[in-house]
């Protein structure tokens, strides 16, 4: 029985250290082993995206990461995304433009619209559409969530 | 997802030791896409993980005019098609990488990753196989070399020995008047697996009115990834025209075994094979004369 692993890493810009087995996920260490519950469990295999998290400055499933290959990387999650001063323009734009309603797929959405964002300031709607096919929503239909994406893309702009 | 150890070794033999510690309970991990949905899922089970993303080899991407291009096994999708080189020289490779999965995946998953799965439905290995690439493996008795069309011998099985692990994928250098695609069929935009899929690379001569050569390769129509051997080679040295085309489709048609599943049925999967190597050897010729 192989026994727990020492990681550390960064998340969300805090030094962080924990214990876990090497069959855990990210996905599980973040949830159960680290209280941070932001991070949402959909499908996971990879298919849903509800617990995408940036990983060395790119998306993820943390659901596909083992938590033991967090040693020295850089992760971000929801919980990072808004800041002290208030929340993310991602995040505004969500509840103005009501693009949400159940929420569990909420916080992998705006992790990984903000991802494009801070990359391509002036992604298409067609880009935003692809961009986002790895996270899936079943209650809104999507077109609350890209308005929201381009709505929040004029206020970053702005 | 049962009890499993972890190893990070730093270089290949490192890991061939490793692999070769634990025999066939011992898997490689990349990108994990594949690894970790199957360990979780019970369809694969294993003693000891071996990440080998910290090994340079594997996550080397090189170009060079003379020697072709060099893919480590680990390298992420969103790296190959991201890489100035790979973009300007091998359009159909970016085909495959850039529509397997998610932005998600594809920041993890590797092509070498695809190769070791051994997936019926693989897109990048007929990507691959078109290119002419060759798989370079290490293992306790040294280094081969294996056709990347010889790699795979059943859905999820391959060459690879109990301790052998893929290094990287050679690609030779991409000759004059020389193009390549991969398309798939699939009932949406993204996020799916290939009903069909086909790749299809040429080589015309000088005018752009002769095919040289050809290679042509399907995903998800047999247990395997298929080489058709006969339908490229029928190319060669006919003129460029419709009817060699289809002529090299029809061949591609006789290669397909499929299976009527909940993706597709046998009678589609044939059609599709048609279909995607005529528009394949199309994209390819026209980026062969650089339209």
């Amino acid at each position: 029985m192989p026994g727990l692993v020492h990681v550390s890493t960064t998340i969300n810009g805090n030094p962080t250290d924990f214990l876990c087995e090497p069959r855990q996920s990210l996905l599980e260490v973040l949830r159960d082993v680290l209280g941070m519950t932001g991070t949402k469990e959909g499908c996971n295999d990879g298919n849903c995206g509800a617990c995408t998290v940036m990983f060395d400055g790119r998306i993820v499933t943390s659901c596909l990461v083992l938590g033991v290959e967090a040693q020295g990387k850089e992760i971000s999650t929801i919980e990072g995304v808004a800041s002290p001063e208030g929340l993310h323009p991602v995040q505004q734009a969500f509840l103005e433009n009501a693009a949400l309603q159940c929420g569990i797929c909420t916080p992998g959405f705006i992790v990984a619209a903000k991802a494009l964002l801070d990359r391509e300031p002036d992604a298409d709607e067609g880009r935003i559409r692809h961009w986002l096919a790895g996270n899936l929503c079943r209650c809104t239909g999507y077109d609350k969530i890209v308005r929201a994406v381009l709505d929040a893309e004029d206020k970053m702009k702005a | 997802m049962e009890a499993v150890e972890y190893t990070t070794p730093k270089t290949v033999s490192e890991a061939v030791q490793a692999m070769a510690s634990k025999g066939d309970r011992a898997r490689a991990l990349a990108g994990g896409t594949d690894l970790l949905v199957q360990l979780r899922g019970g369809r694969r089970s294993a003693d000891l993980v071996v990440d080998v993303k910290d090994i340079p080899e594997l996550n080397e991407i090189s170009y060079s005019s003379s020697g072709g291009l060099t893919i480590g096994a680990a390298a992420p999708c969103y790296r190959i098609y991201q890489d100035a080189a790979v973009a300007a020289n091998y359009p159909g490779l970016v085909d495959s990488a850039s529509l397997i999965g998610s932005i998600q995946i594809q920041g993890r998953a590797s092509l070498g990753g695809n190769l070791c799965n051994s997936a019926p439905s693989a897109d990048a290995i007929p990507a691959m196989i078109a290119l002419g690439a060759v798989a370079n493996i290490a293992g306790p008795n040294g280094t081969r070399q294996v056709a990347v069309e010889d790699f795979c011998t059943g859905p999820g099985r391959n060459v690879l020995e109990p301790g052998e692990i893929l290094v990287s994928i050679n690609m030779p250098a991409p000759q004059a008047s020389s193009g390549a695609n991969y398309l798939r069929f699939i009932p949406r935009n993204e996020m799916d697996i290939a009903v069909a899929g086909v790749g299809s690379s040429v080589v015309l001569d000088g005018s752009g009115q002769n095919f040289v050569s050809g290679r042509i390769s399907l995903a998800s129509v047999a247990p395997t990834p298929v080489f058709c051997e006969a339908a490229g080679a029928s190319l060669a040295g006919k003129p460029v025209s419709d009817e060699a085309i289809e002529e090299a489709a029809r061949l591609a048609m006789e290669d397909a075994k499929p299976i009527t599943d909940m993706r597709g049925t046998i009678r589609q999967r044939v059609h599709l094979v048609g279909v995607l190597t005529r528009r394949t050897l199309n994209n390819a010729i026209q980026r062969a004369r650089g339209e």
